[in-house]
C-alpha cells in the first residue's frame, strides 16, 4: 500500500489523502491556442515512471503538498 | 507452445511476423482480438497480425470480474452495451467455442433516496433504450437473494434496487482465446512476446510499428493495448485523456449455496457474483492515484470485504483465496473511446477502463468495420476521440462504479 510524506504530519496511509492531479512535465509546445486549451483541461502525460503529483492531505492538517512517485511500483520518491 | 485448451480449436503460432500486413493490432486482450476476428470472418480481411508483448489475454482481460451488462445511464451507451450483450448471447454459436454465459441478472441496491432517485431513473432510460431493468421492493430483493442483509449491517440499510434481468458472466479466458482461434483458422497471424516499442511513419501517417525484431509495414495500426495506451499513442504524437488506474479484484473459496444474482452497489461501489465454480469472485473501486503496479494490496482487500460483508454476512465465513490487479484505462468521462485519432493509419480502442470486458463482442465488431469501410457504425459514433475538442462527452461515472 502507498505511504505519502506530508510535510507537517510524516508519512501517512494514502487513504488519509486526496489525489489532486499530476504537475505535468515540459512537452513539446503546443502552438494552436485552442488545442493548447484542450490539453490543458482534457489530456494526462500518465506517465509509467516518476511523476510529480499534488495531494491534499484530507485527514491530516487539511494542506496542499507535492510529492514525487513512481508510477510502475506505486512508491514515493525523494 | 501450443497448449490444448478443451475443445478449443488450435491456434496457430507462427514463428515470426511477415514482413508487412494490410492491419497490425497492437494488443491480443480481448479487444485486439475480437477486432482480428471479425475482420476476417466479416469483412475477408486476413492479411492482419495481433502482436502481443507478453502472451495473449495476460492483460485486464484474463483478470477481470466478467460482468455483462447494458444498464447504463445515457443512451448512447445502453444502447451501445445492450448490443455487446446482445451478441455475448450468441457468441458460442458464432466462435463454436464454449464460453459458460450465464444470464443471472444484476441487482444495484441503493441506500439513500438519492441513490434510489438515481436507480429509479436508471429503469427509466433503460427501458426506453431496449435494455430490461425494473425497480424492486427490499421484499422483492429478498426473494432474489435470500442472504441479503436488508440493514446492512446497521450502516447501510438498503431502500431498494434496480434489478437488470440480463445482467450476465462468461468465462473470460475462453471467449479472448474462441476469438484468437477463429482469426488464427482463417489466417490472422498472432505473435506472443512481440512488444511494439515505437511506429513507423511515412510523412504525416503512421505506416507499421517497430519490434525488437525490426520494423513490421502496415496499412493500418491499431491500439488494443489497455492501461498501456498513453505511452503507444505518444509514438503518434497523440495525447489521450486517459490515467492508468489499478483495479483489485478477489476469490474466495467455495460456497454451497447458490447465489441468485450478481449483487453490487453503485452507491457502496463494491460488487459480488458467484462463479461456475461456486466461489465468490468481489470486485470494487479502482485506486484513487494512477499507477501502473498489478501488485494487489491488503488495504483494498480489507476496504471491499468490509462493505460486501456489510450486505452478505454469509462472506465472513468464507476464505480469500487469491487476489490480483489489472492496470485499466480511465478515461476522463467514464465512457470508451475508439476509431480515429486525427492521424491517419493509427486507431485507437481504449479508455476501455474497468469495463470494457463486456463490450469485447461489440467493440471488435465495430473497429473491424471502421478498419475495413472507412466509416465508423453509428453505434459508436458518439465515442469519437475528438468529443472532448467538441464538448459532446459520454459521462456516465455513475454507471461505470460497478463495472
Ligand atoms: C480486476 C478487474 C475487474 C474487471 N471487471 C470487469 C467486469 O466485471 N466487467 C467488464 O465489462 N469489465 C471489467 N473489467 C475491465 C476489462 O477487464 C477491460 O476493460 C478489458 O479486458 C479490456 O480489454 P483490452 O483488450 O482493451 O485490454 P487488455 O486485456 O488489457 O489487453 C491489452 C494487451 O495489450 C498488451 N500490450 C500492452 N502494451 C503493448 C505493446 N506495446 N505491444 C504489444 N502488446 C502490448 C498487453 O500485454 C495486453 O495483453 C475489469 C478489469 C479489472 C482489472
Ligand atoms: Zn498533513
Amino acid at each position: 500500500m502507498l505511504w505519502l510524506t506530508c510535510p507537517n504530519c510524516g508519512r501517512r496511509p494514502v487513504e488519509e489523502f486526496v489525489f489532486g492531479g499530476e504537475v505535468r512535465a515540459e512537452s513539446d509546445p503546443i502552438l494552436e491556442p485552442d488545442e493548447q486549451d484542450i490539453d490543458l483541461v482534457w489530456m494526462f502525460d500518465n506517465p509509467d515512471g516518476l511523476t510529480t503529483e499534488r495531494w491534499f492531505h484530507v485527514a491530516g492538517c487539511g494542506r496542499w503538498t507535492t510529492i514525487r512517485r513512481d508510477t510502475s511500483i506505486d512508491v514515493e520518491v525523494s | 507452445m501450443s497448449v490444448p485448451v478443451d475443445s478449443l480449436p488450435p491456434i496457430r503460432w507462427p514463428d515470426r511476423p511477415r514482413s508487412s500486413y494490410d492491419v497490425v493490432i497492437v494488443g491480443g486482450g480481448g479487444h485486439g482480438l475480437s477486432t482480428a476476428y471479425y475482420l476476417a470472418t466479416r469483412h475477408q480481411l486476413t492479411n492482419v497480425a495481433v502482436l502481443e508483448a507478453d502472451y495473449i489475454v495476460s492483460g485486464n482481460t484474463g483478470r477481470n470480474t466478467t460482468i455483462i451488462r447494458a444498464n447504463y445511464g445515457l443512451p448512447e451507451a445502453i444502447r451501445f452495451y445492450q448490443h455487446s450483450l446482445e451478441m455475448y448471447r450468441d457468441l458460442e454459436q458464432e466462435i463454436g467455442a464454449a464460453i459458460l454465459h450465464q444470464t443471472r441478472g444484476i441487482v444495484w441496491t441503493a441506500h439513500t433516496e438519492t441513490a434510489m432517485r438515481t436507480e429509479r431513473a436508471r429503469c427509466l432510460v433503460n427501458t426506453a433504450c431496449g435494455a430490461r431493468t425494473v425497480m424492486i421492493s427490499p421484499a422483492e430483493l429478498k426473494d432474489v437473494v435470500p442472504q441479503i442483509d436488508l440493514a446492512g449491517g446497521g450502516r447501510y440499510p438498503v431502500l431498494g434496487a434496480s434489478h437488470h434481468l440480463d445482467g450476465a458472466t462468461a468465462r473470460h479466458d475462453r471467449v479472448a482465446w474462441g476469438y484468437a482461434a477463429g482469426a488464427s483458422q482463417r489466417g490472422v497471424d498472432i505473435l506472443q512476446h512481440t512488444p511494439v516499442t515505437g511506429l513507423v511513419h511515412a510523412g504525416d501517417r503512421v505506416a507499421g510499428v517497430q519490434t525488437p525484431g525490426g520494423p513490421i509495414a502496415a496499412g493500418v495500426v491499431l491500439s488494443a493495448v489497455g492501461g498501456r495506451v498513453t505511452a503507444l499513442a505518444a509514438h503518434a504524437g497523440v495525447r489521450l485523456p486517459i490515467r492508468t488506474h489499478p483495479l483489485h479484484a478477489f476469490v474466495t473459496n467455495n460456497y454451497a449455496q447458490e447465489l441468485g444474482s450478481i449483487v453490487a452497489s453503485t452507491e457502496l461501489v463494491c460488487y459480488v457474483s458467484q462463479t461456475e465454480r461456486g466461489q465468490m469472485l468481489i470486485g470494487a473501486e479502482f485506486d484513487a492515484q494512477p499507477s501502473y503496479s498489478r501488485q494487489s494490496s491488503f488495504s483494498a482487500l480489507r476496504a471491499y470485504a468490509y462493505k460486501m460483508t456489510k450486505l452478505l454476512p454469509f462472506l465472513r465465513e468464507l476464505r480469500i483465496l487469491r487476489s490480483w490487479a489489472g492496470i485499466c484505462d480511465i478515461s476522463t468521462d467514464f465512457s470508451p473511446i475508439m476509431g480515429e485519432t486525427g492521424v491517419d493509419g493509427f486507431l485507437v480502442t481504449t479508455g476501455w477502463g474497468t469495463w470494457g470486458f463486456k463490450a469485447i463482442p461489440a467493440g471488435g465488431e465495430a473497429m473491424a468495420e471502421l478498419i475495413a469501410t472507412g466509416r465508423a457504425p453509428a453505434l459508436i459514433e458518439p465515442f469519437r476521440l475528438d468529443r472532448f475538442a467538441r464538448d459532446h462527452l459520454v459521462a456516465d461515472h455513475g454507471s461505470a462504479g460497478t463495472r
